[in-house]
């Protein structure tokens, strides 16, 4: 099997299909943007089918009919609209019809679009893995390096804005990004599996993680591992990779869940919660300010501004607040 | 508090400032003045436009009229963003994927770290620094949802505190947190306030800051109606019950 040359290069596919798409999904879901990714699957779908009937390359086209699908449902998102949300399913939809229907006047069958959708083993050509190598390498690169800008942009996009990073750049890193990802993993996953490998290891990691970059670094681990096991369950069996790879992460996802809420129960028996409320006293109630030396006398009709005050009149004079309180006013 | 001769150029500098939410106005007119060193509480009702005001203080809304300077450079061309802590008002501090406490602290070094570059040891110690400040330092490497709501509120001001700011903004950081906590981060600040830096805290309730105040600034629909020693104040800007014939700004 490891000697045919479509399995070697299906397999240094999904090697790198399972390190990009959980390192850019642990971003994704950090941000709560989980299906951002299967968006931009189905958009991509619309990229494949312009390059089948155009006769170009297939990934090229996809990933820059991905790239400009990512840059808008960024910049959707980024104006925070309630429109939004529906401007996001016209734009998924239209780029599955779209990818459909192009295929079909390319003259393509059901078949031919299937190896895109789900995945193919036999379909990643010399030129095609060379292009996944570099988007991937790019992916992993950026994804590593700008972590920490990355890491605070998706953790609090308001705080980020206040230290001086460049937001509205990142997010389009982001986004461009996932959309590179859903290139590379389009012939390995499918691209309407794609999302899944996106998320579903980082999901898994999270059962057993504290920290970011520890939950990064398992999604990743778990990734390729679900990957190489696809792809290898799927030579031997026949089936479609993509479907064998997001079973298979799934199933991690399961053990890894029980795994996680056995480790938590044990920890939390072996240490109770501490009791974060000590004892404090009731704060002092204001202190009693007099005005020193108030020469004027408020009355109704003294001209200074009165302010109702639970069960008296204060005079705004000067910027205080003056009350009556038996022969002297206060400051209040 | 520092002589002002000594600083000319003001902390924050707000000149006519009017923001615009959604085709309301928000903030109408606002003229306000920070020196620094000074440790200025924004006090308000709900909607009067408090954190409207803080919020473009710190660029994350845009003016519709006016301007605003921090350390005299108008906002949008401001870069010094290391200079600036920021605490936003928030419930959680935690995000899709846990993190512990100290990668969100170390996330408030990003405005003196280059990019493609590693935490270096001095990076290390600030974020240690820091939580030491809000009493979190055995806390460095819990995850940041398992913490209380007051504890992760003290994180966001280790967050702040890290890049060791000039100036320090915080936008309700007294919300929901229990005294302790309250008192904790009300230690921390007097640290910051002893060092020269200049702090603006927007609140509902002061609670054990109280105390740190030099002056007060109340708002009350988008208008500064008080600005001057806190004690004529505080209890007043947000207990009083004000009429509907209060004609707002009154005393500006």
């Amino acid at each position: 099997m490891f000697q045919l040359e479509f399995m070697q290069r299906a397999l240094i596919a999904g090697l790198l299909t399972g390190l990009s798409a959980p390192a850019i999904g642990t971003y994704l879901v950090q941000r709560r943007l989980s299906l951002m990714g299967d968006g931009i699957g189905h958009i991509a779908i619309t990229g494949v089918a312009l390059g089948l009937l155009t006769g170009t390359a297939p990934v090229l086209t996809a990933v820059l009919v991905a790239i400009a699908g990512a840059t808008a449902i960024e910049l959707v998102r980024a104006r925070g609209k309630a429109s939004g949300d529906v401007a996001l399913a016209l734009l998924f939809y239209g780029g599955i019809a779209g990818g459909v229907l192009l295929i079909g006047l390319a003259g393509q069958g059901a078949a031919t679009l299937n190896t895109y959708l789900f995945g193919s083993l036999t379909t990643v050509s010399q030129s095609d893995l060379y292009v996944v190598v570099g988007l991937a390498v790019t992916v992993l690169v950026v994804a590593i390096g700008l972590g920490p800008q990355l890491f605070a942009v998706c953790q609090d996009e308001e705080f980020a804005r206040v230290t001086g990073l460049r937001v509205q750049l990142l997010n389009l890193l982001i986004a461009v990004m996932a959309a590179v990802t859903v290139t590379v993993a389009m012939r390995t996953v499918g691209l309407l599996l794609v999302s899944a490998l996106m998320v579903v290891p980082v999901a898994t990691a999270q059962q057993v993680t504290r920290s970011f970059r520890s939950t990064f670094i398992t999604a990743c681990a778990i990734g390729v591992t679900a990957c190489v096991a696809g792809i290898i369950t799927s030579y031997n069996a026949n089936v479609a990779p993509g479907a064998t790879i997001v079973v298979l992460a799934l199933a991690g996802f399961v053990v890894a869940a029980v795994v996680g809420t056995l480790l938590r129960r044990r920890h939390a028996v072996s240490a109770p919660l501490a009791d974060e409320e000590p004892e404090v006293d009731i704060p002092e109630p204001a202190p009693h300010v007099v005005s020193s030396a108030h020469a004027h006398a408020h009355n109704p009709a003294c001209g200074h501004p009165k302010v109702e005050h639970d069960d008296h009149v204060d005079y705004v004079h000067d910027g205080h607040l003056h009350a009556a309180h038996g022969d002297h006013w206060d400051e209040h | 508090m520092t002589d002002p001769a000594q600083h000319p150029t003001p902390a924050v500098q707000v000149t006519d400032l009017s923001v615009d939410l959604g085709g309301r106005l928000v903030l109408r007119g606002v003229d306000l003045q920070i020196r620094q060193g000074e440790v200025v509480a924004v006090l308000g009702t709900n909607g009067s436009g408090k954190s409207t005001l803080i919020r473009t203080v710190v660029g994350l809304l845009p003016a519709a009229r006016g301007e605003v300077r921090l350390f005299g450079q108008p906002v949008p061309r401001f870069r010094q963003w290391q200079r600036v802590g920021y605490v936003p008002q928030r419930i959680t501090a935690a995000g899709g994927v846990p993190a512990t406490v100290q990668e969100v602290v170390s996330s408030g070094l990003l405005s003196r770290r280059r990019l493609f570059r590693p935490l270096k040891a001095a990076d290390r110690q600030a974020a240690e620094h820091a939580l030491e400040l809000v009493d979190m330092a055995d806390r460095r490497k819990d995850g940041v949802a398992e913490l209380s709501g007051g504890q992760q509120q003290r994180v966001l001001i280790a967050r702040a505190l890290v890049s060791d700011p000039d100036l320090l903004i915080l936008d309700e950081p007294t919300a929901g947190v229990d005294l302790a906590s309250q008192a904790i981060f009300a230690d921390a600040i007097r640290e910051r306030v002893a060092g020269g830096s200049t702090v603006v805290m927007v609140s509902h309730d002061l609670g054990p800051m109280d105390a740190l105040i030099d002056r007060s600034v109340v708002l009350r629909r988008g208008r500064i109606v008080y600005d001057g020693p806190p004690h004529a104040s505080q209890t007043h800007a947000h207990v009083h019950p004000h009429s509907a014939d209060d004609e707002p700004g009154w005393l500006s």
